[in-house]
């Protein structure tokens, strides 16, 4: 039944690891043909893997694993899928239902332990309800605000039989979130957008997870009105990295000119981006002398950390249609003069060349790493996903996007580990596709055990990871702001990767020399299989630009390397 | 790295030290939130209370539509404007949660709560007691020849009121419903 329902809702892949509780479901997965079961080494990677999946399709992730350690394991998945706004729809085993509270073996309050990491789940009671619950739950994680859902099935109801309830018979409940924006608050940013002399559009993952239409629409209203457009982390590739109006990402590591234009902007139109912490800095510094306006499908989301001067509900596809309906019909106006003055201003921030950076010497720099990645893959079908760090901050910053759906990384949760297991469910989901997870040694650690899947499946997955032999991100930190008192943030004892890579039937590459950098990439991408590249690079490289905590946009810091590049002896830090 | 001008060990560049620019007077506002009676339904609505840090000063919760299985919570809260939005918005989102209404805002509602109060004395005490239970229109729900157990209705600042004169006179315990609300008129 569970796995009829799964094929009624389109799933085609599932990832999991079976136990005890979920044997009845592995018994099903086992006697059909249509859905592949990819075998992850544990629940965490599961998820990953599964999230990784949804953010390269589209399509919710789907996750099979069994109760107790199996359940637990997934939390952080959830969480980090909760966070990220990740449609997943995760199936546990649980102990039959007269074993619950009882402490049977492998129970744990599966359902009471998710309740806050999910955006709803279930404890299916009577097999006359399972289909007709997942059904529900794969239409709770994918309207509204999509996100994680966990559907807890009791081994006996796994082993009863009832009547089937297709995904047309299923109740849906009430639960319809509003996609139709106001259309009197939409007017009222048109005509923001008409006068508007310094405009800044500020777009973060709400217009990826609205579908390609939402990044089309977006598209043409930036090239229409010829503002200029910063992303969040989440965001990046809704609008194209080589486009026009591109400033790069913003917030804490984004770019000089992303931020500078957003803390000078009259005009903020905040795109599906929930003003993250990392986004903002300093709350009362944050764009003093704008008016602000906000689309978001999540009612939470507005006014939860900065007010929305104009708030607007709704699905960002469904309002862009309308705004740009409207905006046409009233003669597609805007301030030329005014944005052509602020447009020249723009440029002179994008003359900082805030990414500048030197390399010299026998020691690969990161960014020049990712510079060369870039250069030799960026025309291949290509998707990334990172880890969580200092790579994951130049991977953003140095790697261009062009489309949606290319990029999968950990946003909200920052969780390490979650890149290698991501980059399984994306080449799952894309078989012929060049799939590279940037990583850091530390991060691809964490979750290093899905090496076996990978060869498993045949996943020519490439594990780009820079190896500074440090936790860089933490290094950093403690630099600036611990009195360089570097407590455990290196990595000591860690494997020969290439020797690691041979010992699960993989390819490994090491490079140390800037001089054979090209080559060892090139020898990567066109091996046919999966492969571990560790590319040795400068241990004690700190990422920049960066916004230190507790201050505004405009005072970045924009680092050792640009000082000595581009901006003169000006200083570090900028005005 | 002093050339970047961060004071070592400084509190003010911790990364989540960023207060928000809202107004902070609290406000006191009821809610009254229509979900559907399944298990773990208040499990929910308390866990979003707990896990976000707002208040809770009562919370009450029963079935109210046997056959459209749905329950009634009425919580009282405190917190700044902003905060009481956020509370809204966020119960608003869970999946269970039908309709949210702030009775504070939506105009004047009526506000009524049930307490049970043991009073355990004799002699003049007992009278007196019994004397201002009368004045506070009271039911003795309960009586020995040593103690009363009166029921009170009313708003919670009347039950207070009655509560705090029974303590000289030997109240031992006290059980409040907590809050039931509905908004006035026809509405």
């Amino acid at each position: 039944m569970v796995v009829q329902a799964l094929k009624d809702q389109g799933v085609d892949v599932v990832f999991g690891y079976p136990g005890g509780a979920v044997l009845p479901i592995y018994d099903e997965v086992f006697q059909q043909k249509g859905i592949q079961h990819v075998l992850v080494r544990h629940e965490q990677g599961a998820v990953h893997a599964a999230e990784g999946y949804a953010r390269s399709t589209g399509k919710p992730g789907v996750v099979l694993v069994t109760s107790g350690p199996g359940a637990t394991n997934a939390v952080t998945g959830l969480t980090d899928a909760l966070l990220d706004s990740i449609p997943l729809v995760v199936l546990t085993g649980q102990v039959p239902t007269f074993m619950i509270g009882s402490d049977a073996f492998q129970e744990a309050d599966t359902v009471g332990i998710t309740r806050p990491c999910t955006k709803h789940n279930w404890l299916v009671k009577d097999t006359a309800n399972l289909s007709a619950t997942i059904h529900e739950a794969f239409h709770v994680a994918t309207a509204g605000r999509p996100g994680p859902v966990l559907v807890d099935i009791p081994k006996d109801v796994q082993f009863a039989s009832a009547e089937y309830t297709s995904p047309q018979k299923a109740r849906t409940g009430h639960y319809n979130p509003q996609v139709k924006g106001d259309l009197e608050a939409i007017t009222e940013l048109v005509a923001a957008i008409e006068t508007a002399k310094r405009p800044v559009f500020y777009t973060g993952g709400g217009v990826i997870n609205s579908g390609p239409a939402a990044s089309q629409l977006l598209r043409e209203l930036v090239e229409a009105t010829g503002f200029p457009i910063t992303s969040t982390l989440m965001g990046l590739g809704a609008y194209p990295a080589s486009g026009k109006g591109w400033l790069g990402m913003l917030g804490m590591h984004g770019l000089y000119e992303a931020n500078m234009a957003m803390h000078d902007c009259d005009l903020m139109i905040n795109i599906g981006a929930r003003f993250d912490d990392r986004i903002t800095g300093r709350l009362d510094a944050f764009s003093p002398g704008s008016k602000k306006a906000h689309i978001d499908i999540d009612p939470s989301s507005i006014n939860k950390v900065i007010k929305a001067d104009i708030p607007i509900v709704g699905d960002i596809a469904h309002v862009l249609e309308d705004l740009l309906k409207v905006w046409k019909s009233r003669g597609r106006k805007t301030n030329v003069e005014a944005v052509a003055k602020w447009n020249v201003r723009v440029d002179e921030w994008r003359k900082t060349k805030c990414l500048s950076f030197k390399q010299e010497g026998k020691t690969i720099k990161p960014q020049h790493a990712l510079t060369r990645l870039e250069a030799l893959t960026k025309d291949h079908d290509r998707y990334i996903t990172t880890e969580v760090g200092q790579h994951q901050m130049w991977a953003a910053q140095y790697l261009g996007f062009e489309d949606p759906n290319r990029w999968m990384t950990s946003g909200g949760l920052g969780t390490m580990g979650y890149g290698f297991p991501a980059s399984i469910g994306v080449q799952m989901a894309h078989r012929d596709a060049l799939v590279i997870n940037v990583a850091g040694e530390a991060s691809w650690l964490m979750n290093m055990q899905e090496m076996g899947t990978a060869i498993q499946f045949r996943l020519p997955v490439k594990q780009f990871i820079l190896n500074n032999e440090r936790l860089g991100m933490v290094r950093q930190w403690q630099e600036l702001l611990h009195g360089e008192r570097y407590s455990h943030s290196w990595s000591e004892a860690l494997p020969d990767f290439v020797k690691l890579a041979e010992a699960f039937g993989a390819k490994g590459i090491r490079c140390s020399d800037p001089a054979d950098l090209d080559d060892a990439i090139m020898e990567m991408i066109e091996y046919d299989g999966p492969v571990i590249f560790d590319c040795m690079v400068e241990k004690h490289e700190n990422c920049f630009p960066m916004i230190p905590s507790g201050e505004p946009h405009n005072k970045m810091l924009l680092g050792e390397a640009s000082t000595k590049d581009a901006i003169g002896s000006k200083g570090a830090v900028m005005v | 790295m002093s050339a970047l001008k961060i004071k070592k060990g400084s509190n003010k560049h911790s990364a989540y030290n960023l207060r928000p620019t809202f107004s902070d007077v609290e406000e006191r506002h009821t809610l009254a939130v229509l979900v559907d009676n399944e298990v773990g339904v208040l499990a929910r609505v308390i866990g979003l209370f707990s896990g976000r840090g707002y208040n809770i000063e009562s919370l009450t919760v029963a079935e109210v539509d046997h056959e459209g299985h749905m329950s009634r919570i009425t919580i009282v809260t405190t917190g700044t404007p902003q905060v009481i939005e956020q509370i809204k918005a966020q119960v608003g989102r869970i999946i269970p949660v039908h309709e949210v209404h702030d009775l504070t805002v939506e105009g004047r509602a009526v506000e009524r709560e049930l307490a049970l109060i043991k009073v355990i004395c004799t002699g003049d005490k007992r009278v007196e007691a019994l004397r201002l239970a009368d004045i506070f229109r009271t039911n003795v729900v309960d009586s020995t020849l040593d103690s009363f157990t009166f029921e009170i209705t009313g708003t919670s600042e009347k039950i207070d009121a009655f509560a705090d004169l029974m303590r000289p006179l030997g109240l031992s315990d006290l059980a409040r419903t907590g809050i039931a609300a509905l908004p006035r008129g026809s509405l």
